[in-house]
């Protein structure tokens, strides 16, 4: 049932520790005790079916649920970006951005990230006039303008149409690259586990059923035979015939 | 005035969709035109020859020269700001109090548990009729006409604040809720803009039920006022102010309205944007 924590290997302080998270809605359990635990830095992608809890485990780590029991610590600064953009429609980009922000050089620091998601020309715009990528890259900046120590990636893709979701997907390793921030990824979707993670874990049966590295190298490609490999090997796991 | 209202609202909704009837707009707007000027004029002629008789209903003509007689020796003036100050104070009160009591049901749910139960039973009283039993409580005075005024604005504020509150996409307070804002932020950046909109409609209904309720109030014992000068005038056979009157009601319901809305149009400026995608 635990999942053993390649962040003990590197020696590094974990991010995140979870313990015995269980949640039920009425009689039905979704999380029958499940553990994790998310090195400084590290990028896990939590895969798993549609109703299999994986977007309920996140909503518990990020704090939204107050239902659930066991314990979930964030060591540093957690900031979430949801399946849906979420911006407030009534605020202009840079204010959504800048929500809730506070510290020096607020407006400096909107800027930049806006300018990181390449935006930056944007900021005026009501979030009814972007295109859903351009929302969703704002829903980025608006957590990346936070600095995190961990980002929670609730199917951030998911509603987009492929080719944004694969430039969104080149746009997070960037990011991830320049910022170094830890990343929980919850996804339906394997190729994308497999092009960010550092390591898969899948949640199957109320809890993480299987723990996966990913030893790829650091340009990683679907035509790579060893991304093949553990794609196939995944799918497997999650019941999806592949021959 | 109400029907006003809401005879206007589905026009806003048509103007979401295509851009191909603003082309027609101009030539359609002009022909809207005709059909009131044509009966107006028809009217000025009935009552010119005489098939109208004056004494049932004057040439508008005629009721334009009243109305600029009475606003130049200054009676017009005295009797429309004794209505304004009615309907002001009445819609303040009213309104005030639904804000209030609409936020708590919204917001609370032991407020909505207490507080909506007999607001929603006190709805399906018509506040009209309530008039006999107002007499006996406030008396025939300046607080019969004010408490009408603040019950016919009270029930249009009430509901459009709870309904705005309630109609609030939960998934964006919880977002404000992951960017570090805490309860009164989150009031003030989500809850208050997202329920704006309906605060508007709530406010334009409310001004329509407060001109109706002033008719009504003003006809019991008024010695100033719109309606008083029109039941004045009846006693008269003055039939000229009657309908001075009623046209001055019904400006004062046009402008009311068109000025809310030009205050809308600048406040939600984002919901623009939401139109021109």
């Amino acid at each position: 049932m635990a999942s053993r924590t390649a962040g003990h290997l590197n020696g590094a302080e974990p991010v995140l520790t979870a313990h015995a998270v269980r949640r039920a809605f009425g009689p039905t359990v979704v999380l029958a005790g499940v553990d994790l635990t998310i090195a400084r830095g590290e990028v896990v992608a939590l895969l798993g079916g549609s109703g299999s809890g994986k977007s309920t485990l996140l909503r518990i780590l990020a704090g939204l649920d107050g239902e659930a029991s066991g314990t979930s610590v964030v060591h540093g600064t957690a900031a979430v970006v949801f399946q849906e953009h979420r911006l407030l429609p009534w605020k202009r980009v840079a204010e959504n951005v800048g929500l809730g922000l506070s510290g020096a050089d607020g407006p400096g620091r909107i800027r930049r990230a806006l300018a990181e998601v390449g935006l930056a020309e944007r900021d005026r715009a009501w979030p009814a006039e972007l295109s859903g990528g351009q929302a969703q890259r704002v829903a980025v900046a608006r957590a990346l303008v936070r600095e995190p120590d961990l980002l929670l990636l609730d199917e951030p893709f998911g509603a987009l149409d492929a080719l944004t979701r694969l430039r969104m997907q080149i746009l997070l390793r960037r990011l991830r690259a320049e910022h170094g921030f830890a990343a929980l990824l919850v996804t339906h979707d394997v190729e994308e586990a497999l092009l960010l993670a550092d390591r898969i874990l899948l949640l199957d049966d109320c809890r993480i059923a299987a723990e996966l590295p990913v030893d790829l190298a650091p340009t990683r490609t679907p035509d790579d035979p060893a991304f093949g490999a553990l794609r196939r090997h995944l799918l497997d796991r999650l019941g999806v015939p592949t021959t | 005035m109400s029907r006003t209202t809401l005879v206007e609202a589905p026009d806003e909704v048509t103007a979401v969709v295509p851009v191909v009837p603003r082309r027609q707009r101009p030539a359609r707007r002009w022909r809207r035109v005709v059909s009131p000027v044509v009966l107006v004029l028809g009217w000025e002629l009935a009552a010119r020859t005489g098939l109208l008789a004056a004494e049932k209903l004057p040439a508008p003509s005629d009721v334009l020269a009243t109305g600029a007689r009475l606003s130049r020796d200054g009676t017009l003036g005295i009797h429309l700001l004794d209505s304004l100050t009615r309907a002001g104070a009445g819609l303040l009160i009213g309104g005030l109090l639904a804000l209030v009591l609409g936020t708590v049901a919204g917001l609370l749910r032991l407020g909505d548990d207490l507080v909506d139960p007999p607001v929603q039973m006190a709805r399906m009283l018509p506040h009209l009729g309530l008039v006999p039993l107002l007499i006996i409580w406030v008396g025939i005075g300046e607080s019969l006409k004010i408490s009408l005024v603040a019950l016919g604005a009270f029930f249009p504020i009430y509901f459009n604040t709870y309904a705005g509150i309630r109609d609030i996409d939960e998934r964006l307070v919880e977002a404000a809720r992951t960017c570090g804002l805490g309860q009164a932020a989150r009031l003030r950046h989500v809850v208050l803009p997202g329920a704006l909109p309906s605060l508007f409609l709530g406010l334009r209904l409310a001004i329509g039920a407060a001109w109706l309720s002033l008719v009504v109030g003003e006809q019991v014992n008024a010695q100033t006022g719109i309606g008083f000068l029109m039941m004045e005038a009846r006693e008269f056979s003055q039939t000229d102010v009657v309908v001075l009157g009623l046209l001055v009601y019904a400006l004062l319901g046009l402008i009311s309205d068109s000025a809310l809305r030009v205050l809308e149009r600048r406040m939600l400026t984002w919901r623009r944007g939401l139109r021109a995608t």
